[in-house]
């Protein structure tokens, strides 16, 4: 029975988002507006697909803001992060402060108490984390000015969020002021209930520093160990049980789980298992997150907004103004070019999911009454729903008009710093070509699948992820949008093989090199449409060839042209013979196949003679000429 | 006099990107109808030249520029190897060797110093015509035309502005070419481009 309903709910879920999100792509609005409107559609007042438990599901699916935020970490070295702090308490401090006052100031005109006002203040200046990373990362904004701009007020919200849940049943005048946290749902049972404040504040400080530590020297070895095993399927279930444990210790210390598994994020960027469990929490983010924002769309009580659509209107119109102002302003007091501060003002004018959460806790402890949260509550759904909708607008219509349209590429100071070239496998030939292209300054994404050699190669000081590098989420975290060229040096055969067909399906810009044992390879990779392939004991064995021509007393240069010479005509007759190869049936044994090789090119060999001679540099036909003349 | 002529530019500069002239002279050639431009040491890194390819790409075409820094008086090594390598006895020179015969060839070249140092006296003591007789006399010997070359003297402290000028005069003298209105035996005479030349210098 139960199981039945989730698997309804489920299919429901999922047939919205699978129907809706391709057509709202489709059409140019976004991911994110897409998964709305399916949640409109299906919710009470479209379909009725779902009801009440709409609210539980959206709970529930909170969890994928966390680990959009792990991820977020992730991308974001502690070095960065240090250098954001500026913007991150300065403009979100202010962002935070001068928008709570002004909506406290409305309210209070609006007839609402002092203390009520101050509570709808503070809960209506935050912003959706969810909403608007989704969306900048959608658009590939998130490493432009604005978009840093955005994540820092959004990291700064975050963090305030914990303060707010502290102060806010301070506002409550009734009798039951001054009961605590406990009450809301993540903090129910917290460990931390029972001890002094001095208590509490040790077991904060004590989660942030065992999340630091554990990260930096715990999880390392902990993560070697379980990929030695090579079954990707545990490391994926390592990743999500160190998300899922972090957001259990940040709740019961009271923190916000959003926060705790951002730090882990953060300190973990700068192992070598950053890509790997980027590619391994991202599609559960991003479901959980979609889900999340179905949610949202069924919650918007349009019951209420019809009951009353001008009130609704005027309040969203109302919140969305005043933040758009507010942040207008700072942007251009924080000297932001004018479509930045566009950017950064649309993507954070609205109001945020936290405000769910806290207008509910705020009607509990009584210092709102519920038919004005009801209100609030619809307003901020609608003014969330909004929010891709005018971020459409700003692209479409503002920017082409008004904008200066900045480079994209151009920050160095980007959350990820894009590499031109990737290195699937770093071994002996993987390796070489690597430190060529670093000792001349270009920077490489290096993928290896042997744990302990990322070891020993991290020790050396180079950037070296664990991986395997066939699977398309693993090649998109290591930057397979942005890089160049790729280079596919990976032992196991059938698995390089899969790896270019991966690339060549999601990646037609890269550049492929790849590189083959032998002949055989050669020709596998050949008609897998690579044009690019290197044998990588062909120059060796040319270079020994010219050695034993010296050997023999042929002069340098005659010797170096015989092998220039020759590995052109190799090279054309390696094409040649790949074209004919399953002419002539199949072969047995790979002995056979060998020999067979070595018959075919010899013949070839014998056909074009003067594919080995120098002409130009030979007088023996202008002798002739000269005696009969 | 005929349609249009096919324009091969063989371009050869060892180190494009410490470049200033040539590479912008090189992009105004970008996208001219009928011009094929063939960058020498993009293609052999190695000097491991593929004669055929050479050879095919001459015949496919009416006439051939060279196009280089003038250094030592001559082109760069590439070059060289090139001449030594393509034009083949039997096919471009001796009996039968009459592959390229009516073709037309032409230098494009940049120096250093300026076109005063280029004077009987001058510091250089000869006329960059007479320091390039020994590529005229190649195109004489393969029964090729050799038009007057088109020179940017001066280059070592040349604006951006005069660059931008004689790329522009150089895509117009590609283009003169093409359309057959360069008569080589009275190309001696100074033409169009190349006074347009002259006259920036001057600026």
């Amino acid at each position: 029975m139960h199981g039945q309903g989730f698997f309804f709910q489920a299919f429901v879920y999922l047939g919205a988002a699978v129907v809706a999100v391709p057509i709202a792509k489709r059409l140019g609005l976004g991911s994110v507006l897409g998964y709305l409107l399916a949640g409109m559609a299906i919710g009470p007042f479209g379909l009725g697909l779902i009801g009440a438990e709409g609210k539980d599901v959206m709970h529930f699916a909170e969890f994928g803001v966390v680990m959009m935020l792990f991820l977020i970490g992730l991308e974001l070295r502690p070095s960065l992060l240090w250098r954001m702090r500026g913007p991150i308490v300065g403009l979100g401090g202010l962002q935070l402060g001068v928008t709570a006052a002004l909506l406290t100031a409305l309210s209070m005109a609006a007839g609402y108490t002092w203390n009520t006002a101050l509570a709808i203040g503070m809960i209506l200046a935050l912003s959706s984390t969810a909403i608007v990373l989704q969306t900048l990362a959608e658009k590939g904004l998130v490493n432009s000015d604005g978009g840093q701009s955005a994540f820092s007020v959004l990291l700064f919200q975050d963090i305030a969020v914990i303060p707010m849940l502290a102060i806010l049943p301070l506002l409550a005048l009734g009798p039951e002021a001054g009961s605590q946290l406990g009450e809301q749902a993540d903090h129910s049972s917290s460990w931390v209930d029972g001890l002094p404040a001095w208590g509490q504040t040790l077991a904060v400080l004590g989660a942030v520093a065992g999340i630091f530590v554990g990260g930096r020297y715990l999880m390392r070895p902990v993560f070697r160990f379980i990929a030695r095993t090579r079954q990707s399927e545990i490391f994926t279930a390592a990743a999500l049980l160190l998300v899922i444990g972090i957001a259990l210790l940040m709740a019961q210390v009271g923190l916000s789980p959003a926060l705790g598994t951002f730090l882990a994020g953060v300190v973990l960027a700068d192992s070598e298992y950053r890509h790997e469990l980027e590619a391994d929490v991202a599609p559960f983010k991003a479901l959980l997150l979609g889900v999340f924002f179905i949610a949202v769309g069924a919650s918007v009580d349009f019951g209420l907004i019809l009951s009353d659509p001008a009130r609704v209107v005027a309040l969203v119109g109302a919140l969305i103004v005043i933040k758009f102002a507010v942040l207008v302003a700072l942007g251009r007091f924080y000297g932001m070019s004018f479509d930045q501060n566009l950017l950064f003002a649309f993507s954070l004018a609205q109001g945020g999911e936290f405000a769910f959460v806290l207008f509910s806790f705020a009607a509990q402890q009584g210092v709102i009454d519920s038919e004005t949260t009801q209100t609030l509550v619809a307003a901020v759904a609608v003014s969330m729903a909004a929010t891709p909708v005018l971020m459409l607008l700003n692209d479409k219509l503002l920017q082409p008009r008004f904008g200066t349209r900045e480079q994209r590429e151009r920050e160095p100071d980007a959350m990820e710093e894009s590499k031109p070239v990737i290195i699937a496998g770093f071994g002996r030939v993987g390796g070489i070509v690597g430190r060529l292209l670093r000792a001349n300054g270009i920077g490489t994404t290096v993928l290896e699948f042997d744990s302990d050699h990322v070891d020993l190669l991290r020790n050396l000081g180079l950037e070296v992820y664990y991986g395997d590098a066939s699977r398309l989420d693993l090649l998109r975290s290591a930057g397979a949008d942005k890089a160049e060229v790729i280079l596919v040096a990976i032992d196991d055969h059938a698995r390089a093989l899969s790896l270019i067909e991966t690339i060549q399906k999601h990646f037609p810009h890269l550049t492929i090199l790849a590189r083959a044992r032998g002949r055989v390879e050669a020709y596998e990779l050949l008609e897998a449409g690579v044009p690019h392939v290197y044998r990588e004991t062909f120059e060796t064995s040319l270079q020994m060839g010219v050695a034993a021509l010296r050997a023999l007393g042929v002069r340098a240069h005659h010797a170096h042209r015989a092998a220039q010479k020759f590995r052109r005509h190799d090279e054309v007759s390696l094409r040649e013979l790949a074209a004919l190869r399953h002419d002539r049936g199949q072969y047995l044994s790979a002995a056979r196949e060998h020999i067979r090789f070595l018959e075919e090119t010899m013949q070839q060999d014998l056909t074009r003679p003067d594919d080995f001679k120098d002409l130009g540099w030979d007088a023996e036909s202008l002798r002739r000429e000269a005696d009969s003349g | 006099m005929g349609g249009r002529r096919r324009v091969l530019v063989l371009f050869a500069h060892p180190a494009l990107e410490t470049s200033r002239v040539n590479r912008v002279l090189i992009r105004g050639l970008e996208g001219i109808d009928g011009v094929t431009v063939h960058d020498l040491y993009e293609e052999y890194p190695d000097f491991d030249i593929d004669v055929a390819t050479e050879q095919q790409l001459l015949l496919e075409h009416d006439v051939i520029v060279l196009h280089h820094p003038f250094y030592w008086y001559s082109t760069p090594a590439l070059i060289k190897q090139w001449e030594d390598l393509v034009l083949t006895h039997g096919w471009a020179y001796g009996s039968g060797g009459d592959a390229l015969h009516g073709k037309w060839m032409m230098s494009a070249i940049t120096t250093g110093g300026g076109k005063s140092a280029y004077q009987p006296g001058g510091h250089n003591r000869f006329t960059v015509s007479q320091l390039l007789r020994p590529i005229e006399q190649t195109a004489r010997l393969c029964g090729m035309d050799y038009l007057s070359p088109f020179v940017v003297y001066g280059t070592l402290d040349m604006h951006a502005e005069a660059i931008r000028a004689h790329a522009v005069s150089y895509r117009r003298r590609i283009e003169t070419v093409r359309d057959g209105a360069l008569d080589p035996l009275s190309s001696h005479q100074q033409l169009g481009p190349e006074s347009a030349v002259d006259d920036v210098m001057k600026g």
